[in-house]
């Protein structure tokens, strides 16, 4: 049986990159039958297609649903295929929720088969949310640091200061007002803007 | 205050009471603290409800059913102690499909016995001719859509099996899945129907109160388990639902409520297309025909809010007829059990209902619904996937 040798995955993501990371994932732990598709129109027929034996896909993909057609009876279906909902497991499904991916499993396929692969896109999808934090951080940082500069620009001009005095000056102020520097930044850019 | 409360939803005009009971503080003066999240899909909205993730949800009332009996998925047995709506959607066909309907019409445009039968023969001259099978969009397959549909095309002999293709389709593709020809017809809720119109894409055919007089649509669903444990959050959490019920109804706050739920993180359209949908006044050709119906969509009036067994009854019909599920007391009795009039009405004193005579569904075709002999009620029925018992 195929699925004893390595199951045939189909990763359904409209991120490319989040699917190229799990897909890398899933090659690096020996799982090499791994499509990935992008493409939401005629989703079915691809799949039907592709005949897989697992179907990951994340959940803000409106297309879920899309999916759930395939557990009705119909003529286009060639094998049942249901959810990993093993009730026994309940902890893993719940995991694999909050990380935003759920797994379509072939009826038959071990489930000592389909566990390594949930965990692995468990791990990938919250390393992926991590990326994508420190992304917007350090975006919001490099936004912040802009707003800084600009602000010290102002108060060297308008008081006369060195950078460093005027970076002292923001500082404080922060300090005393209980406030972030970029806050303090920002209201001095926003005051100059009304003042000007 | 009571513990946070997380209750899911997805942006269709038909989770108003959910939404106003919230953003209008509702649930704030009953003492609770509720977040609403935006959900993409149907399935989401489910899983998240019966692993715990949410403490209640906005659902499509056969889902709610689905996990009870544990179809398809896994058993979680849910309870709808508030109908969120009653009807409120719309069939939508092509301009294309439009014209070939109405080339065959032999009635009123609005009678679904005689679009149902122009639509038999649109069918049976494409298959002659060797074309293609219509494909028609729904949103799950356990919704009030896919039945729906079924119920209004099998009644003229169109099996929605084997003369044309039924496909699911999350409905915000709905629209462009029209425009691009990879579907020629829809049944989907608002604010779809009108945004296909507007874009000069679609012709409204029928509201669905034209097949069904009055169609349980979207419940407020939670956990039995949550209900028996949460008596009295459920409680408030009621009252809040049935006050924002009535404060939709009043007319003089329609323009609230529709900027309330066009805001962004809500249902997110023009506040003038989710207005047309609850004045039940809607636009239904780009050349723009006006329809209006005071059936369009309820939210609250006429007893909409109570829940009743009957529905949930006549939902279960559908899926046996439709092979979903096999026909079986036990199951019935299980659908039945989902919709909880005895909640709703531990803080409403019983007012206006439909009760349980057969106008509760009022059916254009077949007989009157009768939930105690639903085999009897299938035979009346033709086309049907179902197996008799015995």
């Amino acid at each position: 049986m195929r699925a004893e040798q390595s199951p045939k995955i189909v990763i359904v993501d409209e991120s490319p990159i989040r699917a190229a990371i799990l897909q890398e994932g899933l090659r690096e732990a020996g799982f090499t039958g791994v499509v990935h598709i992008n493409e939401m129109q005629s989703l079915l027929s691809r799949i039907y297609a592709l005949d897989p034996d697992v179907i990951l896909i994340d959940l803000e993909n409106p297309s879920r649903d899309v999916l759930e057609q395939m557990f009705q009876v119909s003529r286009a279906v060639r094998r049942p295929i249901a959810m990993f909902v093993d009730q026994s497991d309940a902890a893993s499904i719940q995991a694999s929720v909050e990380a935003g991916v759920s797994a379509y499993i072939v009826d038959g396929l071990r489930k000592e088969r389909i566990k390594p692969i949930l965990d692995l896109c468990i791990s990938r999808f919250n390393a992926f949310a991590k990326l994508q934090d420190e992304l917007a951080r350090t975006k919001s940082a490099l936004e912040e640091r802009k707003v800084i500069d600009r602000a010290k620009g102002i108060l060297m001009k308008l008081k006369g200061l060195t950078e460093d005095e005027a970076y002292v000056l923001l500082r404080s102020t922060a300090m005393r007002e209980k406030k972030k520097i970029g806050e303090i930044a920002q209201s001095i850019l926003t005051a100059s803007e009304i003042l000007k | 205050m009571t513990s946070p409360l997380r209750i899911g939803f997805i942006p269709l005009v038909d989770a108003a009471a959910l939404i106003v009971a919230v953003d209008k503080g509702f649930t704030a003066a009953e003492g609770l603290d509720v977040t609403l999240v935006r959900e993409v899909s149907w399935s989401n909205v489910r899983d998240k409800l019966n692993i715990g993730l949410f403490d209640a949800a906005h659902l499509l009332a056969p889902v709610a059913i689905a996990s009870s009996l544990g179809l398809a998925h896994v058993k979680v047995p849910i309870v709808a102690p508030f109908n969120l709506g009653l009807n409120g959607n719309a069939i939508t066909v092509s301009p294309g499909l439009h014209t070939a309907i109405m080339a065959e019409l032999d009635g009123d445009r609005f009678d679904p016995a005689a679009t149902a039968r122009a639509l038999a023969r649109v069918v049976a001259k494409r298959r002659k001719a060797g074309a293609e099978p219509l494909t028609f969009g729904m949103t799950f397959p356990f919704s009030t859509h896919n039945y729906q549909l079924r119920f209004w095309m099998a009644a003229a002999g169109v099996d929605p099996d084997e003369d044309v293709r039924l496909v699911v389709l999350p409905p915000p593709y709905m629209v462009d899945s029209l425009a691009s020809g990879h579907v020629d017809a829809f049944c989907v809720g608002a604010p779809w129907n009108s945004v296909a119109v507007d874009r000069g894409i679609g012709h409204i055919l029928h509201f669905v109160a034209d097949i069904l007089v009055r169609a349980v649509e979207k419940v407020l669903a939670v956990r039995q388990d949550w209900s028996e444990k949460h008596p009295d959050v459920l409680k408030a959490l009621l009252r809040a639902h049935i006050g924002a019920a009535d404060f939709i109804e009043q007319p003089e706050n329609r323009a609230e409520v529709a900027s309330i739920l066009a805001q962004p993180e809500r249902i997110g359209v023009d506040a003038d297309v989710i207005r047309r949908t609850l004045d039940g006044r809607l636009k239904i050709s780009p050349d723009g025909t006006l329809r209006e119906s005071n059936r369009y969509l309820l939210v609250g009036r006429e007893g909409a809010g109570r829940p009743d067994p009957m529905q949930a009854a006549w939902l279960y019909a559908q899926m046996v007829r439709w092979g979903q599920v096999p026909l079986s007391g036990d199951a019935l009795q299980t659908a039945m059990a989902v919709f909880r009039p005895d909640l709703y009405d531990a803080v409403q004193a019983p007012g206006q209902t439909a009760g349980e005579r057969s106008e509760a569904i009022g059916a254009f075709a077949g007989p009157a619904f009768d939930a105690r002999d639903i085999e009897g009620h299938l035979r009346a029925f033709a086309i049907g996937r179902w197996k008799p018992r015995g």
